[in-house]
């Protein structure tokens, strides 16, 4: 089973990401599981939301506490020590930022993880670039693809044609589709997350 | 078809083609992107013909579903929570005239305080209401339902609740087998009334009953549900042909066979439970699980086989009998009297507390050395309630007991689970 | 507070800025008595910063505004009984609590009827200084709450019920209410199919039906003018009895407006004659805000994406042309252009 956890605020599409990743899973054949945080958030506040994904029927009803992936989609929130609790020691991490890595004062975290697992993507810059919004959930989703290798691009692009239709998909996939070359093009641990999808 | 999509949304587009005539829709957490789903089909022309009804109130809801379903049309509606309280009068009102309304609850914790994640305080405040009262497991299961719960309630002419946990279930984006249009049609026939508002043929609906016959009125109620018990399996069976696959019956058991101890539940949160069955079942313990689908009417009967043998049961339940303990757990001790099986009560994620893993191996495996006390309350914070105990006898006026104990805390907002 | 220009008046003295041409909210240069609660430094600040609203928020605005209007009426001797909704949600997360009163959250359909409890309770124990005051969304009041608050005008009750309507069920993510503008897009009434939006009656006016109880005062007051929404406050607080103020907020997530066009929209609303700004005392009108630069109803909704479907390629010109009948109705029943109103 992988597991991840995306951390943002209300109005940020924190749970649309959930879902579309769970889609896209589903559209590879496998069971996946999105869920919110269950808050009654309005726009602004900090926000969770979950999705687990395996090869098996998945029974569990319990809140992530232990991802193999975290997606922050708002680097404000890295702050929040609770942010990175749980996170396996082979997790990935993935960011919004336009900032070096280094830069983001969470070394002790990145010091704890593999080589390459952990990437910064300026997603809301690209969401600006080709959506015309600053809604950097789909973006990650791109970069998520590319980093971890848990779902492929061309499922992800699927899952988000499926839910914003038309033009505004459109835009958003090719967002995500940036993010993801982007991340490629750094060099990633998809292998890595390949195997693990596999054995859980 | 196998889509994948939110459980609500499921539910929504499944009832939708229950064909109801007439919803009710009236908004409350975690229920409401059923009626909002709802909406959008009855508004786009997919459900037709169909009265779509934003009302005023819950007790408005309830109220109109009344008059719907006994001028003849197939009634619909959905609550959880403050909202089924508001519309009490109306559920018992509904029961007592016999009239086969379906009602969605999704499952979510009554205030005060005010909370808006689940438990199943709020059905089973309702549960002697004389509704048939069907939990379900799976947001398979929570669709599927729904079509049973028509038929059911046609059939023999009581009101059925399908309870479907709160954003566990209703906000879960999971992967279901959605029916056809066609396999509903055959399984569930156009709804003939057994009493309708009729010009041609004027009937009285809701007469006073005095001592005379008021217990022998009750009674029928009684003996209805207990019908229920045959037909409720017959059903289950009837929609397996149909749908092919499990839903509903009156009781799912897992590794229940050889078992010595059997953890008994309501809703969904028998898939974790099921994964720690599975892991001790790895290490050789003698463990398994049922799930009540049906708890009104109570499967007795059933529960005396599927529990032949067994030395003891753990219930985990959604909601506590204040000055008691558990709801299910009494319920279950009757059904088992004479068998020499104890029987202890864990109570467990009121108000959205996670019920995790880890803390569900540590009761079971207190349970199965026993050492599991009567009634256990799950992950509860006891020093936070002594905390308080000591603020209300060092100080009379020690304040709101609720908002003293948050200020213990402190902020939690972002912690997860 | 009353102004001292003109005997027909409904707000507090008006002082013209004609460098900006519009009324300011109150202003510290200006003589003492004329001054905004909200400009005084040492107001009560009764809901206090620091809580969840979404940004642009009319009912936090007007919420804040009115009670401390009325705190200052009474000398900060107010209890507030609140309905479930967003105002009680994002104020309310402890150890957060943004209020600075006393205050009690019960359900969402009594808080008349609580109000009633405690102005019994305050006139049983002597308390005769203490006030109170209710106050929910237009779902609370025109809708679930509806009986409560009609027991409370018809009893007389002593309690000052504030109705902030934003025209929805917001705080369970927008569901239509019977507050709903005609046409208007929320969850329970999606802007599909043929007649989008929501359906198209003659609404419901509970300051009207407020007026019909005979109570000593009823008045609608808007988020775009908050020195009259303090004033209106002030007024009823000096009266006893069972009095109402509808106060007209717009939020920004259920009408899809932009969070700094709050009150632009707001304003919007009065000036197109949709919401019309009047106060009654003993079930007649005795006031109304004129419109001082009338805009067509249309201007009002384009400025909203609850109303978008009404527009495009294809205007809906028969459903847009009722509502600016709507429109009319009021200015001609209200006489919101009727010269000797003062505006
Ligand atoms: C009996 C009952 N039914 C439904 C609810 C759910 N509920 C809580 S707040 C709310 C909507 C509030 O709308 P409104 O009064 O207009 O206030 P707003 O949030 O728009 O400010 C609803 C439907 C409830 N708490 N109690
Ligand atoms: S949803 Fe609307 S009423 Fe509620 S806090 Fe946000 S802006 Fe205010
Ligand atoms: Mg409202």
């Amino acid at each position: 089973m992988f597991q991840v956890r995306i951390h943002g605020r209300g109005g940020q599409g924190v749970v649309t990401a959930a879902e579309m990743l769970s889609v896209a899973a589903f559209l590879e054949g496998r069971s996946a599981q999105a869920f919110p945080s269950f808050g009654s958030e309005r726009m602004g506040a900090p926000v969770m939301a979950f999705c687990r994904i395996d090869t098996r029927e998945i029974r569990l009803r319990e809140p992530i506490a232990d991802p193999d992936a975290l997606i922050v989609q708002d680097p404000t929130l890295l702050y929040q020590a609770s942010v990175f609790e749980g996170l396996s020691p082979e997790g990935f991490l993935l960011v919004n930022s336009g900032r070096d890595p280094e830069s983001l004062g969470i070394g002790e975290v990145l010091a704890r993880l593999p080589a390459g697992h952990m990437v910064a993507v300026p997603a809301t810059e690209l969401a600006l670039e080709h959506v015309g919004r600053p809604l950097p959930n789909a973006v990650l989703l791109g970069a998520f693809c590319a980093l971890t290798g848990a779902v492929g691009l061309e499922s992800l692009a699927k899952a988000i044609r499926d839910r914003f239709p038309g033009d505004v998909g459109e835009r958003n996939v090719g967002a995500a589709r940036a993010a993801f070359e982007l991340v490629a093009s750094k060099g990633s641990g998809m292998e890595g997350a390949a195997r693990h999808v596999q054995t859980a | 078809m196998f889509r994948q999509l939110e459980g609500s949304q499921a539910i929504a587009e499944t009832v939708a083609m229950c064909r109801p005539e007439v919803i009710c829709a009236y908004p409350i957490t975690p229920q409401t992107h059923i009626v909002e789903g709802l909406a959008t089909l009855v508004k786009n022309g997919t459900l037709s013909p169909c009265e779509y009804i934003n009302v005023e109130s819950e007790f408005a809801a309830m109220s109109v579903a009344i008059g719907a379903s006994a001028a003849g049309a197939r009634a619909y509606t959905a609550t959880a929570s403050q909202g089924i309280l508001f519309m009490a009068e109306a559920v018992y009102n509904a029961s007592g005239l016999g009239l086969p309304i379906v009602m969605t609850v999704g499952n979510r914790a009554i205030g005060a305080p005010i909370n808006i994640w689940n438990d199943h305080t709020d059905s089973m405040s309702m549960r002697d209401a004389g509704w048939i009262q069907l939990y379900a497991e799976t947001n398979q299961e929570a669709a599927d339902l729904h079509i049973l719960a028509f038929r059911l309630a046609e059939e023999i002419s009581l009101p059925v609740m399908v309870c479907v946990d709160g954003f566990i279930l209703t906000h879960a984006f999971e992967r279901v087998d959605m029916p056809t249009q066609e396999q509903i049609d055959s399984y569930l026939p156009p709804y003939a009334p057994r009493q309708l508002l009729d010009v041609d043929e004027p009937v009285t609906i809701g007469a006073m009953v005095g001592p005379e016959a008021y217990t022998e009125v009750r009674y029928l109620a009684h003996h209805r549900q207990m019908d229920a018990l045959e037909l409720i399996p017959r059903l289950s069976a009837e929609f397996r042909e149909t749908f092919g696959r499990d839903s509903g019956g009156l009781l799912h058991t897992y590794r229940t066979e050889d078992a010595e101890t059997v953890v008994v539940s309501l809703g969904s949160v028998n898939g974790t439970i099921k994964d720690v069955i599975d892991e001790f079942r790895d290490e050789g313990v003698r463990i398994g699980a049922i799930s009540i689908c049906s708890f009104r009417p109570f499967p007795m009967e059933s529960l005396r086989v599927a529990l032949a043998g067994v030395r003891r049961v753990v219930t985990v339940e959604k909601s506590l009998a204040i000055g008691l303990g558990g709801n299910v757990a009494p319920e279950v001790r009757e059904a088992l009297a004479g068998m020499g099986i104890s029987v202890a009560t864990i109570i467990a994620g009121l108000g959205g507390r996670a019920i995790t893993r880890s803390s569900l191996r540590g009761v079971f495996r207190d349970a199965v050395e026993e050492r599991l006390p009567p009634l256990t309350f799950l992950d509860l914070d006891l020093d936070l309630v002594h905390r308080q105990l000591e603020r209300e006898r060092a100080d009379r006026r020690s304040g709101p007991a609720a908002e003293s104990m948050l200020k213990d805390l402190g902020a939690v907002a972002s912690r997860v689970g | 507070m009353e102004a001292a220009t003109n005997g027909q008046t409904v707000g507090p003295a008006r002082v013209r800025f004609y460098q900006t041409g519009t009324f300011t909210v109150g202003n510290r240069l200006l003589d003492v008595s004329v001054q905004s609660v909200q400009s005084d430094p040492r107001r009560n600040n009764s809901l206090n910063s620091g809580h969840r609203a979404c940004q642009g928020c009319g009912e936090a605005l007007g919420a804040r505004y009115a009670l401390d209007a009325a705190m200052r009426a009474t000398k900060n001797r107010i209890v507030v009984a609140n309905a479930t909704g967003c105002l009680e949600v994002f104020s309310t997360p402890y150890p957060e609590s943004s209020w600075r009163v006393p205050w009690l959250h019960s359900l969402f359909g009594n808080a008349p009827a609580v109000a009633t409890g405690i102005a019994a309770a305050l006139k049983v124990k002597g308390k005769d200084d203490v006030r109170v005051v209710a106050q929910g969304g237009d779902g609370g009041t025109v809708d679930i709450g509806f009986g409560c608050l009609s027991g409370m005008f018809e009893r007389n009750d002593d309690v000052l019920y504030i109705c902030y309507d934003n025209e929805a069920y917001m705080n369970t993510g927008v569901q239509r209410s019977s507050a709903t503008p005609a046409g208007a897009k929320t969850n329970t009434t999606p802007g599909v199919g043929e007649e989008p939006g929501n359906v198209f009656g003659q609404g419901k006016s509970v300051p009207l039906i407020a007026m019909a109880h005979g109570i000593p005062y009823v008045a609608t007051a808007s988020v775009a003018d908050l020195r009259d929404l303090e004033y209106k406050v002030q007024k009823a607080m000096g009266l006893h009895g069972a009095r109402y103020i509808h106060v007209h907020v717009p939020c920004p997530l259920g009408w899809g407006s932009a969070p700094s066009d709050t009150i632009r929209v707001a304003r919007l609303a009065i000036e197109s004659g949709l919401f019309p700004v009047f106060e009654a005392e003993w079930g007649e009108v005795t006031g109304r805000r004129r419109i001082r630069d009338l805009v067509p109803a249309q201007a009002y909704l384009e400025a909203q994406g609850r109303f978008r479907h009404l527009f495009g390629k294809h205007p809906d010109t028969r459903r847009i042309a009722w509502i600016q009948d709507i429109a009319n109705r009021n200015i001609r029943r209200f006489g919101l252009l009727d010269e000797g109103v003062q505006s």
